[in-house]
């Protein structure tokens, strides 16, 4: 073939000074029936962009079916759809006004078909939320208000259809105004409008209409071009996801798009959660411009691709930041979520978690509350039923990157897998929970362990017993102090070396430094955890007596004192440690003076598997020491 | 970043997702506008490579200007390319109607194909704004054991999270440009001097929008013998893109069907 017969496009002047246009994507959401797909057949056939035959052939439709003109076949494409007249998937179409493109995404409102709602909705960058004048709010119009805000869409317009229907009543239309803004306001939302149209008779949509004076604020299309495109966080700290990593040209390519901030060549960054360092040596980009030179930097919205200046092992999941602000590092979270499986979100059960590009099994650890959309009241339930939304505690098996969804909405947001499907999506609180980064964070170098000159074995035959660690858990009030005190001085009694480490007296001194901060309340317990360590290391027997709430940070002390570590749950139930309240604090947790208090305004994770459960509600003092001393004797004699 | 910057991004991202997550995937080469598109978008995922085949199932019923095309830049874009070929119409459903027909051939020699290579997944290059079917598609869309398309029952998608999780046996079509119009095509096109078959440019007042088999493809009324004037005849059109294309229009359903059953 020759050059001639391939088209190569010239550059042309007229390129340059052709801006491309903005493109802004819009959802229409709304109970069933309230009129969306007639709002959108309105808007393209009072913009003039319906194609040639588009109307006739919607007549044709209409005609053949036996009903009067319906705009629904617009979108409404599959034959199911329009026999049943009900829109089943979500669908696309492009309009344009003076300002702007449009793609229109239509979203079911049938409650049967939220999964498609939900993939109409993420896609867009605002929302034109439909109710019918007549009919006024429905459990639809809630739901879908509150899904839009969860899912992180923060433009939205509300349109209140049919007022044709009610004789285009400015005090009717206000009632509906009121109690839907009352309504998004509760879940802090405020909505840019709120229009009052007749998607039928086109009052309000591209013209503002005759029949409503009354009305001050915008047509719909005006509406819609004040809304501004979402742009990508560029201003934010770095996050960029290790998508995958090529070996192309004798390079090693990690390749990636940047979801927050940039990233320069030169800059020193770290992978979490492997907490391993590089400095970027190269952006790669493939050009086929000859001559083209790769950039020096990029930023979030880019698909990229970067080599290192040293072979580190990465792989995809991990998350590139800086040093400094760097994501979160946890085994646990707080999420809100919104269910679609078939089979209900089960406590205690595991799914995969996808999370950018990583992927990670998690475990259901608790539900919190499920909430219901239409009055926001909340309910305690085992499961979360399909279409309904609900607060719950998320456990992976290993540390994990994240954020916060309120400060980065695109890394603190995952889906759910059950099976071969996503079954739920849903975003990241770390509220009540710690950072685990600085917990597991080594900052020291070029240090070598000692090996000790005595053994283990040789400790033990002189003091008679092992060493190791009783690791007492349990709410404030179970009974850990006066256990912990008991026990040691039986213990001590019976030619034990033993020691009580308690909060209180811990926090006098070592962690004297530490405040009430979930990061802090972690760093307490990692100190303890190692200081009880190095006592067993000496041969003693040690009494750790905290709440420590936390599994991740009971786990840590597990690995640091290994063998010789034995949980023991101090159990009594919430409403027994209230009524024991020894020094007053259920009170103030219950009045609000002290905060994120365990059981009541904190959570307690209790332990899946300890060694020792002493159910100090229903068993005397006497038998719970009892039993503890022949644990020990069993465990620790040589 | 602007709208092609975005796109282009996106479609990247589809590119790596897919090829990370799906074990013996290829891209099928339809030599038409998107495809070649969707060629060059691959090459910017990988590096200036493309790490998978590209298969062009061969109707031969195309038009030669295509064939130059695809010989030319097979080679000269260093795919590894693949040829298949489409069974006899006597091998479709004979319910269809004529046009119909012809495009069902390229439903049964794709699914030959894919048996042949044993393809998990394939890159596909359609469009939302092609069509109002393939505006409900998924970037992700699996397909049953027969390649039909279930459009009743779509997984959800959002968020960047792709369905990537399959009982064996399952195919997927991957669509890269599924969120692209008509006129993006063209501006990257023209941005990024991507090649393109001259049919696509007016001459003695007509051109082609679409291009398929030579006999049930038709060009429309046009002056544009450049992308510049190809874009400014697209901002005011209001004739369908597809509109060449006799079977989309033999009857209401006739495109929902040929894609139930596989078609792109």
């Amino acid at each position: 073939m020759t050059e001639a017969k391939v088209k190569l496009a010239a550059v042309t002047p007229t390129a340059a000074t052709r801006p491309v246009r903005d493109l802004l994507r819009i959802v229409i959401v709304g109970h069933v029936d309230h009129g969306k797909s007639t709002l959108v057949g309105r808007l393209f056939h009072d913009t003039g962009s319906l194609p040639d035959g588009k109307y006739e052939a919607i007549k044709a439709i209409s005609e053949k079916r036996g009903v009067a003109f319906e705009w629904a076949f617009l979108m409404d494409a599959l034959q199911a759809e329009r026999d049943q007249g009900i829109t089943i998937d979500t669908s696309q179409i492009w309009f344009k006004t003076d300002a702007r493109d449009y793609t229109i995404i239509d979203a079911p409102g049938h409650k049967e078909f939220l999964k498609n709602m939900i993939t109409g909705a993420a896609q867009s960058d605002a929302a034109l939320l439909i109710i019918d004048a007549a009919e006024g709010v429905k459990e639809q119009s809630k739901r879908h208000g509150y899904l839009l805000h969860l899912m992180g869409v923060r433009q939205v317009a509300v349109a209140v259809n049919k007022m044709d229907l009610i004789g285009y009543d400015h005090e009717k239309f206000s009632a509906i105004e009121r109690e839907y803004r009352d309504y998004l306001a509760s879940i802090g939302v405020t909505p840019t409008f709120v229009i009052p149209v007749s998607a039928r008779e086109g009052d309000n949509i591209v013209t503002p209409s005759a029949h409503m004076s009354w009305y001050k604020g915008p047509t719909v299309v005006k509406a819609l071009d004040s809304f501004q495109p979402s742009a990508a966080a560029v201003d934010s700290p770095l996050r960029f996801p290790v998508q995958d990593v090529y070996k192309f040209d004798n390079r090693r390519i990690i390749a990636g798009r940047i979801e927050a901030g940039r990233i320069a060549v030169g800059d020193e960054i770290i992978f979490s959660p492997s907490n391993k360092a590089a400095r970027v040596q190269s952006i790669e980009a493939w050009s086929a411009i000859p001559g083209a030179k790769p950039p020096r930097s990029a930023e979030a919205g880019y698909s990229i691709g970067i080599t290192l200046d040293e072979q580190i092992f990465v792989e995809r999941g991990e998350v590139i930041s800086h040093k400094e602000n760097a994501p979160v590092e946890t085994d646990v979270f707080r999420a809100r979520i919104f269910w679609l499986g078939h089979e209900p979100m089960t406590l205690g059960k595991t799914y995969k978690l996808k999370l950018g590009t990583l992927e990670a099994p998690v475990t259901v650890q608790s539900i919190e509350r499920i909430i219901d959309t239409s009055d926001l009241s909340n309910s305690a339930a085992p499961q979360v039923e399909r279409n309904q939304v609900a607060e719950v505690v998320l456990r992976a098996r290993r540390m994990l990157a994240l954020d916060e969804f309120i400060d980065f909405p695109r890394s603190g947001r995952f889906v759910i897998v059950e099976k071969y499907d996503i079954a739920g999506g849903g975003i990241i609180s770390m509220e009540g929970y710690a950072d685990q980064r600085g917990l597991i964070t080594s900052r020291a170098t070029n240090i070598t362990r000692v090996v000790d000159g005595i053994s283990e074995e040789a400790r033990a035959f002189r003091n008679g017993h092992k060493g190791g660690v009783l690791w007492f858990t349990g709410l404030s009030g179970a009974g850990k102090s006066t256990l912990a005190m008991a026990l040691e001085k039986q213990l001590f009694d019976k030619g034990y070396n033993v020691y009580v480490l308690d909060g209180d007296n811990v926090r006098h001194g070592l962690n004297a430094n530490l405040s009430f901060s979930p990061e802090d309340r972690a760093e307490n317990i990692r100190r303890v955890g190692e200081v009880a360590a190095l006592f067993e290391r000496a041969g003693m027997i040690v009494i750790s007596s905290f709440i420590s709430p936390y599994r991740s940070d009971r786990d840590r002390a597990r690995e640091a004192a290994g063998q010789g570590f034995h949980e023991i749950y101090v159990k009594a139930d919430l409403a027994t440690c209230e009524s024991r309240d020894p020094k007053g604090l259920y009170a103030k947790a219950r009045s609000g003076e002290i905060k994120d208090f365990t059981g009541i305004s904190a959570p307690y994770e209790a332990p899946e598997s300890p060694q020792l459960v002493i159910d100090t509600a229903s068993m005397p003092l006497e038998e719970c020491l009892a039993e503890l001393v022949s644990y020990v004797d069993a465990k620790f004699r040589v | 970043m602007d709208r092609l910057d975005q796109l282009e991004s996106q479609s990247i991202y589809i590119f790596r997702e897919a090829f990370n997550r799906i074990e013996n995937i290829a891209m099928l080469w339809s030599l038409g506008k998107d495809s070649n598109v969707m060629i060059w978008l691959a090459r910017k995922a990988f590096f200036g490579h493309v790490p998978f085949p590209v298969m062009h199932v061969d109707t031969e019923k195309k038009f030669p200007e295509m064939y130059e095309f695809r010989d030319r830049y097979a080679k000269e874009w260093g795919l590894n390319f693949i040829r298949e070929l489409c069974p006899p119409i006597e091998a479709t459903d004979d319910t269809l109607p004529p046009a119909a027909r012809s495009a069902a051939r390229k439903t049964e020699g794709l699914k030959l194909a894919i048996k042949k290579h044993g393809f998990n997944a394939l890159f596909a290059g359609i469009r939302r704004d092609e069509e109002a079917t393939r505006a409900k598609e998924r970037v992700f869309s699996p397909r049953g054991l027969t390649g039909q398309w279930d459009f009743k029952d779509q997984p959800p998608e959002f968020w960047d999270q792709y369905k990537t999780d399959f009982p064996a046996g399952t195919h997927v079509r991957v669509h890269p440009l599924l969120h692209w119009t008509e006129i993006d095509i063209w501006l990257y096109t023209q941005r990024e001097q991507i090649p393109t078959i001259p049919l696509y440019f007016a001459k003695n007042g007509k051109r082609y929008r679409s291009l398929g088999d030579k006999d049930i493809t038709n060009p429309v009324s046009s002056t544009a013998t450049t992308i510049d004037e190809i874009i400014e005849e697209l901002r005011t059109t209001k004739v369908s893109e597809r509109s060449g294309r006799a079977m989309d229009h033999e009857s209401e359903d006739a495109f929902e069907r040929l894609r139930a059953d596989g078609y792109l």
